[in-house]
């Protein structure tokens, strides 16, 4: 869980879709802190043994943030700056190799 | 210090099932293999356990192939059984898939020469579009049909490899690794091999070297001349099961990840990999699966496959110095259960199976006429 | 070739190397990943907010200017730009928008960083376990910080600095924990007459210690044993420090020993490395203007060795001034004259290093963990499995990771790299420089299969764009 600071300037606020549900986060941030902000501890479930995990370096490197980003599995939360409207699931587990059947 | 009953030179899957059925036979045996970064055929291997389309105008190595493919399962219930390791062997028939009318006629009319040359049971059929969208819903539409034979498999070569040491060095065998061998000398008796300051005598030697089998054989009166054939190999990331026939070029493992591979090159010692060619194995994996457009791509490889000059086995005796013996190939996978039984019984003195007694070397002499 | 000068990495190497480029007049294209320049020392610097860059220090604010010559000079900056392959010919393919091109020119910088050392205890892999520098990132590019308690556990000077910046921004840090063993400061020590010349980073360490001191908040030295204890998320870190076992209940565990090369393009072109034991980390080979072993392909900055982000500028600039003279755009005395003054100040940045090194090397269990530590994050291979490997007669990474699938996850060895390095040197009793590395192989980073598959059908094609 993460939170902003106080006394920053305000920014233009989007409004995405976590697992179905509305979370409004400062527009062309980096979705790993958007989703670390909205109270998302675990973004995904390890294909190996379905063990929970989160980001942990935020540049790239670690692949442990990997969310399906508007219908794309294990996309690096990290690298992805969030539009309005855009569609987050949690990453549970091997994805399938086509996603939209 | 006691003597060897035989030393294995090379530690890949050729040297490794060799190693292995000998140590099974209680030999005093030790193995050595060079470093991390030799070139390794067996890390670069697909996994197929494969019969079709093999042994086209040499039905002995198609009855080779075959009789390895049926020993496969007590091959892998047995390592499993000695080392807990399942080699995820799967031989639910496998797919050779083609993308022209010309393609798969040409493949259908390989296996029917084969059926005819063997004059045995060869099982195998054509399937086409429709047949084969009904047994794999994901077949892109760009293929016309497939080749099946029930007899093909996979395995993880990977498993297969660690299975082949942990049981090889459970039954007592010992693994020099990290070596390069020097020098081998005839001595009464047997050998000695001289490997990094290190000298190992034995009774027997065997050389399963892969590539390095060229540079050894003269040691021992015997003639490899095999060269570096370039493989390359794309590796996806985890996927949920969805391939269960491996196909000729793409196959998905126990892991989920799917392995795509289709490509010789002669371009020497190079085991590197290129996008020239990559792109075209991608290419060529969408079509047959367009489902994979969009899957992530986590590795590549490059390796060398180990090619005689007509693609077969050799596998002969030393006359010169008896007790040497030199075996390469390139199907190491399909072949390990052969390796590992009947290769060995005849290393230790006994019959030659008849079908590996037109693969020696002097058949690549030029004949005049 | 479609330009004189690629540049890869816009952080203040890449960043130094592009705007001297194209300041000698070299057709020159900067290739980075993120959305903005900075790299990640001075990640999203140009979209600061005003208090932020005021919390995190004038040394982040050096990056906008950087950042404003890189703007001002002409180079063709390329941003949202993964390169994942460059081949021995220096042709360099990229990733944008889901389409692949290439590029290919006589000289390239790569500028490609570092990162942080994996710092593998039990429990690392829990969510709310981070690196201190991830810390760093959330404060940068989104003004956060952790909600709740927070432990920062480790050895490195990122660890008092981001201590500081959370305790600024009103973050609750309930600990620091410091794993540097016994005896380093004394270490350390002899190499002090040589940090003095660079004591404006030697002044900075004593304001964060006595910042750190005023808050009152907790201190633990020579910790070890160090492990996470949760059920889904991290709940506390356990360690065993005055002699006992301590346990701080926290949200969040931020760990740090240090930053290391990433050396993933390095590997790809198979340039020569050495083990450096003083960093315990791989080192390229270079020249004094970055030529590495591979003719025409240069470095530049952290991802050659560690080295810091002032003397990363110096770097990319010198790697630039090689390239230009290289291209015969530049001649012998002004080479000279430019470069001089570079390498000067280079060689005062680099004084630093044999004292934080000594002072921060990290302890044994990071570098050689304890066997029930996952080692390879991705594929769940633990540090005994690493060993066990290596007793069944693995001999370096490459076997290693064929066994056990160490290494074979999407993070492609970045991670569990360096350890496993580490941990076969110890069990096989050989130095990590025999033991090597991982083969590195094209995509660097994963791609898909369709953006390969396109590339069939335009073989070789050079694209002028």
């Amino acid at each position: 869980m993460f939170r902003p600071i106080e006394g920053l300037a305000a920014r233009r606020m989007v409004t995405l879709r976590v697992e179905g549900r509305a979370v409004v986060v400062p527009e062309g941030q980096a979705l790993a802190l958007a989703l670390l902000q909205a109270g998302v501890e675990s973004f995904r479930e390890t294909p190996v043994s379905a063990a929970p995990r989160g980001p942990m370096c935020l540049m790239g490197v670690c692949f442990d943030c990997l969310v399906q980003v508007d219908g794309r599995p294990n996309v690096q939360a990290c690298m992805v700056h969030v539009r309005d409207g855009m569609q987050v699931q949690l990453q549970r587990g091997a994805r399938r190799a086509d996603p939209t059947a | 210090m006691r003597d060897l009953d035989t030393l294995v030179i090379g530690g890949g899957i050729v040297g490794m099932s060799l190693a292995y059925g000998l140590a099974r036979t209680g030999d005093r045996i030790a193995l050595l293999d060079e470093g991390d970064d030799a070139y390794r055929a067996a890390r670069g291997n697909f996994g197929l356990v494969w019969v079709q389309g093999k042994g086209l105008g040499r039905p002995d190595y198609a009855r080779w192939t075959l009789q390895a493919a049926a020993a496969w399962p007590a091959f892998a219930a047995e390592l499993g059984v000695r080392t807990g390791i399942d080699v995820e062997l799967s031989q639910p028939g496998g797919l050779t898939m083609c993308l022209s009318d010309d393609e798969l006629a040409g493949r259908a009319a390989s296996l029917q020469a084969l059926r005819d040359e063997l004059g045995t049971d060869y099982p195998f059929d054509v399937l086409d579009g429709a047949q084969l969208r009904a047994l794999i819903p994901q077949t892109g539409p760009a293929v016309v049909g497939a080749v099946r034979c029930p007899l093909d498999g996979h395995t993880s070569p990977l498993r297969l490899l660690r299975a082949l040491v942990q049981g090889y060095e459970s039954l007592g065998g010992a693994l020099h690794a990290g070596v390069h061998v020097d020098a081998i000398d005839r001595r009464e008796g047997g050998f000695h091999v001289r490997a990094d300051g290190i000298t190992y005598s034995a009774a027997r030697v065997v050389l399963a070297a892969g590539l390095g089998n060229r540079a050894l054989a003269p040691l021992v009166g015997l003639s490899a001349p095999v060269q570096p054939n370039r493989g390359q190999i794309i590796v996806t990331e985890r996927l949920q099961p969805f391939l269960r026939h491996p196909t000729l070029h793409v196959r998905q493992t126990g892991e989920g990840v799917v392995q795509i591979g289709d490509s010789k090159e002669d371009v020497g010692f190079d085991d590197g990999t290129t996008l020239a060619q990559l792109s075209h194995i991608a290419a060529r994996a969408t079509r047959c699966f367009p489902l994979l457009e969009g899957v992530n791509i986590v590795r590549t490889w490059g390796a060398l496959r180990v090619m005689s000059p007509d693609g077969f086995p050799i596998y002969q005796a030393s006359r010169e110095c008896p007790g040497a013996f030199v075996v390469t190939c390139h199907s190491g996978i399909t072949l390990a259960p052969q390796h590992a039984g009947p290769l060995v019984d005849w290393i230790h003195g006994g019959a030659e199976p008849p079908e590996i007694t037109g693969f020696k070397v002097g058949r690549f002499d030029v004949q005049t006429h | 070739m479609t330009h004189d000068l690629i540049v890869i990495g816009a952080g203040p190497a890449g960043m130094s190397a592009a705007t001297t480029g194209a300041a000698l007049g070299l057709k020159t294209v900067l290739l980075d990943e993120q959305p903005r320049p900075g790299g990640q020392i001075y990640r999203d610097v140009t979209t600061a907010d005003p208090r932020l860059a005021a919390l995190l220090g004038p040394d982040y604010m050096r990056g906008a200017a950087l950042a404003q010559a890189l703007h001002r000079c002409g180079a063709d900056v390329r941003h949202d730009t993964l390169v994942w392959d460059v081949a021995p010919d220096l042709t360099v393919t990229g990733l944008r928008d889901g389409r692949s091109f290439q590029l290919r020119a006589p000289q390239i910088v790569a500028a490609t960083g570092a990162m942080e050392r994996a710092s593998p205890i039990p429990g690392w892999t829990l969510p709310g376990v981070m690196s201190a520098g991830a810390a760093q990132i959330a404060l940068k590019c989104a003004g956060a910080v952790p909600a709740g308690r927070i432990v920062l556990a480790g050895a490195g000077p990122l660890l008092l600095l981001v201590a500081c910046q959370l305790l600024a921004a009103g973050a609750t840090v309930a600990a620091v924990v410091e794993t540097a063993p016994a005896g380093r400061r004394l270490a350390a020590l002899r190499h002090l007459p040589s940090a003095l010349a660079a004591w404006p980073y030697l002044a900075k360490g004593m304001r964060m210690l006595r910042t750190v001191r005023a808050a009152g908040m907790p201190r633990f030295k020579q910790a070890s044993a160090l492990r996470v204890v949760g059920r889904l998320h991290a709940e506390a870190l356990e360690f065993s420090a005055d002699g006992r076992t301590q346990r701080v209940e926290a949200d969040t565990v931020l760990l740090h020993h240090g930053v290391v090369p990433n050396t993933q393009l390095s590997r790809l072109l198979r340039l020569d490395h050495v083990w450096d034991d003083s960093q315990l980390a791989w080192h390229v080979v270079t020249d004094a203007h970055g030529q590495t072993s591979l003719p025409g392909l240069r470095m530049a900055g952290d991802g050659i060795a560690i080295t810091g982000a002032r003397a990363a500028e110096a770097s990319g600039s010198l790697a630039a001034l090689g390239a230009a003279r290289a291209l015969g755009r530049l001649d012998a005395a002004a080479f000279a004259a430019r470069t001089a003054p570079l390498a000067r100040a280079l060689a005062v940045e680099r004084r630093i290093r044999p004292f934080l090194d000594t002072l921060y090397r990290p302890p044994r269990d990071i570098t050689a963990p304890a066997d029930e530590t996952i080692v390879c994050r991705c594929e769940e291979v633990s540090a005994g499995r690493v060993r066990e490997m290596a007793r069944l007669g693995c001999q370096g990474p490459n076997q290693t990771k064929f066994f056990s699938r160490c290494g074979m996850g999407p993070c492609q060895g970045r991670v569990c790299g360096g350890v496993v390095t580490q941990l076969l040197a110890a069990e096989l009793g050989k130095p990590p420089g025999a033991v090597g590395a991982y083969r590195v192989r094209a995509p660097l980073k994963p791609v898909p299969m369709g953006a390969l598959a396109a590339m069939a059908d335009h073989p070789g094609e050079e694209h002028a764009q």
